[in-house]
C-alpha cells in the first residue's frame, strides 16, 4: 500500500479521527530502519490493547508490530484466543477466521496476493497460540511447511489455552497441574521447533520476549527468509501470568527465569543454508545502504 | 485493479476475451458437445476467470477437481493445489477470498461435512467463493453413493444455495452464480450442488459457449467490507471479531451482522430471477396434482409427468432451483391451484418437504413423497405408483421406457 494512499484530505483532516491522523503524521509505514526503539515516538500500529495488566504477550505483540519491515504491505493472520482480542487494534489487516485454521488460511492469502500483485512484495505472518498452532491446527501448521508456503509463522507459547481459563495444551511442561490435567500433564512438551525444522522450515527459534532487540532481529530475519525462501517459524514464550499465578509485575522476572541456558526456552536458533546466505546478502546491502547514507549525510 | 467495464473486449494472459457476462450467456453462439458433469465443470471454469482453485480428492468429485487441476497447467488458472483435508481446503479458501481471490473449489457428502464449520464463516465474513457440491450420502455405513443430506445442512449456513438438474444448469449457474454472488449487495459464497454420479459421472449434450471468451475479472474493491491486501487502509472494525466479551454492544453487533447476512441472501433474489429467468419454472400451473422437486428428481418427475398423461391424469411440475434464497412467493403462487403436491427427493429426511410445508397455507396438501435414500435411483414408476395410491387410483405395474 503506498502510504499516499493514507494522506487525509486536507478539508478533511480536522474532523478525521485521531488514529488516522497520527498515523499519517508519524506513522511508521515506509521506514526502513523502523524497529522497537521507535515505540513511543513514532506512531505505532498498535496503541491499546484489551489484555490483562502486565501481559507478556502484549510486550510481544508491540515489539513485533514494530519490528515488521514492511508493514504497508503485511497482513496477519491470527486465530482464536487471546491474540483475536488484540487485532482490532492494530493497524495492519489482520484475519481471525476459526479456530487453528490460521496456516490454512495464510497459505490461501499469500497465493492470492502472489496471484494478484505479482510484481511487488506482500507479506503474510500468522500470529497464532500455542492451542491453535499445535493441537487443533497441528495439521494445517505443518503442511504449510511440507507445502514450502513462503509465509512465517509465530507461536505465542504459554504453554495453556490461556483465554479460556488455563487448559492443559500441546506445549504444557510435563507433570503442570492444570484444567483438564488433574494428575499433572502426562507426556512432554512437543517438540515443535525440532519439528518445524524437519518438517521444511528455514529458520526457526524459540525464545522468549524478554528483550525487544532480539525479537526484532528474529521477526526481521523470519519474515525476509520467508519472502525470499520457504516457511519460518517462531516460537516466543509469552506466559499467561495469571493462569501460572503470577502478578502483573512478574512476567518479564518469568521470562528472565525461562531462557536460562538449562532452561525450555533457552534461545534456540536453526538457519538453513539457502537462509544464511540469503542473510549475509542483506546484512552486506544494508551495509552499503548505511554506509552511501553517511557517505551522503556528510556532503550535505 | 481496472475497472470491471474497461477490460471488456481485452483479452486475458491465455488470449480469451474478456466478455460482458450478459451477452456471454444470452447472445454468444453456443456449441453441442457431448460432456460429463465433471467435464462440463472443467468447462465453465475454463470460462470463468478464477484466480485460484483448491482440490481435494473425495469420491464424486474428484474428477471435476482434477479435471480443473489441468486447466492451471495450461495457464487458465493463477493458483491451484492440493490441501491436505476439507476443513483446511475450504480455510485456503478463505484466504484466498479474503486476499482478493475469484476462488472455485468442490467438495462432496462427507467433505462437506468435515468442512462445514468454514461455511458460516465463509458468508459471516462476505467471501464469494463458488463451492460446487456433488452430493453423495453422509452417514455410515461408508457410501460413495448419491444422497442429497448435505444440502439440508447447508441451507442454514448463510450461503446462497442453487440445486442444479443437469449439466447444462451446471454449465450456465457456475458462470451465473459469479455475477450474483460478487454483487456488492449480495457478496456471498454460493453452494452450487447437483446430484453425484447421476449428473457428474453420466454424459449429456451440452450446449458450450466459446472457449475464447471469458467472464470478466473479479474486482475485490466492490466488496462491501474491505479486501485484505493492504491497499486500503486499515480500520479498527474489519473483519474481526465483535470483542466477545459479555457486553450488550458485542451482542447487538453480532446479531445485526447476522440479519445483515440473511439479508444479503434476500437481496440475492433480484440478480438469481434476472440470471436464472425466474427461481423456479412452472408447467401446467393450473394442474390439481403438482410435483415438486429439485435436482435430478426434476427429470425424473417431467418422466412421470409423461407417464400420467398417457393414463389421462394431468400434473403439473414446479422446479425449484435456488433453495437459498427459498422462492416463498413464487412456490406459493404456483401451488395455489394444488390440491396434492408431492415431493420426490432423493434422501432419507425430506428436507424439500419440510420447507415446502413451512411455507404454504394447507399443507396438508403436501404429500412428502416418494423419497429413495442410500444413492439409489428413482424410477418414474415410483413417483406415478406414490400418486395414484395417495390418490386411490388403479396402479400400474408397467415399467414404460424399458422395452416391456
Amino acid at each position: 500500500m503506498s502510504k499516499e494512499k493514507i494522506k487525509i484530505s486536507e478539508a478533511l483532516y480536522d474532523i478525521m479521527p485521531s488514529d488516522y491522523q497520527d498515523l499519517v503524521k508519524s506513522a511508521t509505514y515506509g521506514k526502513e530502519d523502523r524497529g522497537w526503539k521507535d515505540i513511543g515516538n513514532n506512531k505505532e500500529l498498535i496503541e491499546q490493547h484489551s489484555l490483562c495488566a502486565g501481559c507478556p504477550e502484549s510486550m510481544a505483540f508491540r515489539y513485533i508490530l514494530a519490528s515488521l519491515p514492511n508493514p504497508e504491505d503485511t497482513v496477519m493472520v491470527g486465530s482464536t484466543g487471546c491474540t483475536s482480542l488484540v487485532f482490532p487494534m492494530v493497524a495492519v489487516h489482520n484475519i481471525h477466521s476459526l479456530f487453528g485454521n490460521q496456516n490454512a488460511i495464510a497459505s490461501g492469502l499469500k497465493r492470492a496476493l502472489s496471484v494478484r500483485f505479482p510484481d511487488r512484495t506482500k507479506d503474510v505472518v500468522v500470529l497464532a497460540g500455542d492451542g491453535a498452532t499445535v493441537d487443533i491446527g497441528l495439521d494445517m501448521t505443518l503442511q504449510a511447511w511440507f507445502r514450502q508456503e513462503k509465509f512465517t509463522t509465530i507461536c505465542f507459547d504459554n504453554e495453556l489455552y490461556a483465554n479460556t481459563g488455563g487448559q492443559e495444551s500441546g506445549l504444557m511442561q510435563k507433570g503442570f497441574v492444570a484444567k483438564m490435567a488433574p494428575v499433572g500433564k502426562l507426556f512432554d512438551k512437543v517438540r515443535l521447533p525440532e519439528i518445524a525444522r524437519e518438517s521444511g522450515c528455514h529458520y526457526v527459534v524459540n525464545c522468549t520476549v524478554s528483550k525487544p532487540s532480539l525479537v526484532e532481529k528474529v521477526i526481521r530475519n523470519a519474515v525476509h527468509i520467508a519472502r525470499e525462501i520457504g516457511p519460518t517459524y517462531l516460537q516466543l514464550y509469552t506466559p499467561c501470568i495469571l493462569e501460572i499465578g503470577k502478578n502483573s509485575m512478574e512476567g518479564l522476572q518469568e521470562m528472565r527465569d525461562s531462557e536460562k541456558p538449562t532452561e525450555r526456552f533457552a534461545y534456540k536458533e536453526y538457519v538453513s543454508e539457502p537462509a544464511k546466505q540469503l542473510l549475509a546478502e542483506l546484512a552486506a546491502k544494508d551495509k552499503e545502504r548505511k554506509a552511501a547514507a553517511k557517505q551522503l549525510a556528510g556532503k550535505a | 485493479m481496472a475497472d470491471i467495464h474497461s477490460v471488456i473486449g481485452t483479452k486475458n494472459k491465455k488470449g480469451q476475451t474478456y466478455t460482458d457476462t450478459w451477452k456471454l450467456m444470452n447472445e454468444a453462439p453456443r456449441t453441442p458437445s457431448f460432456y460429463t458433469g465433471s467435464e462440463v465443470i472443467k468447462e465453465a471454469v475454463r470460462r470463468a476467470s478464477c484466480d485460484v482453485m483448491i482440490a481435494y480428492p473425495i469420491t464424486p468429485q474428484s474428477e471435476a477437481a482434477a479435471l480443473i487441476g489441468e486447466l492451471f497447467a495450461e495457464g487458465y488458472i493463477g493458483d491451484y493445489f492440493r490441501g491436505e483435508s476439507e476443513f483446511a481446503v475450504m480455510s485456503q479458501c478463505a484466504g484466498a477470498a479474503f486476499g482478493g481471490a475469484r476462488v472455485f473449489t468442490t467438495t462432496a457428502g462427507p467433505g462437506t461435512m468435515r468442512a462445514m464449520e468454514n461455511f458460516p464463516m465463509w458468508s459471516g465474513a462476505r467471501l464469494p467463493i463458488q463451492m460446487i457440491v456433488t452430493c453423495r450420502g453422509i452417514n455410515s455405513p461408508l457410501s460413495i453413493q448419491p444422497d442429497t443430506l448435505e444440502i439440508a445442512y447447508l441451507l442454514n449456513t448463510g450461503m446462497l444455495v442453487w440445486h442444479a438438474e443437469t449439466a447444462q444448469d451446471f454449465f450456465d449457474w457456475i458462470l451465473k452464480g459469479y455475477m450474483v454472488s460478487e454483487e456488492p449487495d449480495v457478496h456471498l459464497p454460493l453452494a452450487l450442488c447437483c446430484d453425484g454420479f447421476f449428473v457428474t459421472h453420466t454424459k449429456d449434450v451440452v450446449n458450450l459457449t466459446p472457449a475464447d471468451m471469458c467472464l470478466p475479472p473479479y474486482d475485490p474493491y466492490r466488496s462491501p467490507v474491505p479486501c485484505m491486501d493492504m491497499e486500503c487502509p486499515p480500520v479498527r472494525m474489519m473483519r474481526d471479531p465483535f470483542v466477545m466479551k459479555s457486553n450488550y454492544i458485542s451482542y447487538a453487533t453480532h446479531a445485526s451482522w447476522q440479519q445483515e447476512v440473511w439479508a444479503a441472501v434476500e437481496r440475492s433474489r433480484k440478480h438469481s430471477i434476472k440470471w436464472l429467468n425466474g427461481l423456479i419454472d412452472v408447467e401446467n400451473a393450473d394442474a390439481e396434482i403438482m410435483l415438486l422437486a429439485s435436482g435430478t428428481a426434476v427429470s425424473q418427475s417431467r418422466e412421470a409427468i409423461r407417464l400420467l398423461e398417457d393414463e389421462g391424469v394431468r400434473c403439473g411440475l414446479v422446479k425449484v432451483k435456488t433453495l437459498r434464497p427459498w422462492p416463498e412467493e413464487e412456490i406459493r403462487e404456483a401451488t395455489k391451484n394444488a390440491k396434492h403436491i408431492f415431493v420426490p427427493e432423493f434422501n432419507v429426511t425430506g428436507w424439500l418437504a419440510k420447507e415446502l410445508k413451512a411455507t404454504i397455507p394447507n399443507h396438508e396438501r403436501v404429500h412428502a413423497g416418494p423419497r429413495v435414500a442410500g444413492g439409489m435411483t428413482m424410477p418414474p414408476e415410483i413417483i406415478v405408483n406414490e400418486i395414484k395410491t395417495t390418490l386411490g387410483l388403479k396402479k400400474s405395474f408397467v415399467m414404460a421406457g424399458r422395452g416391456s
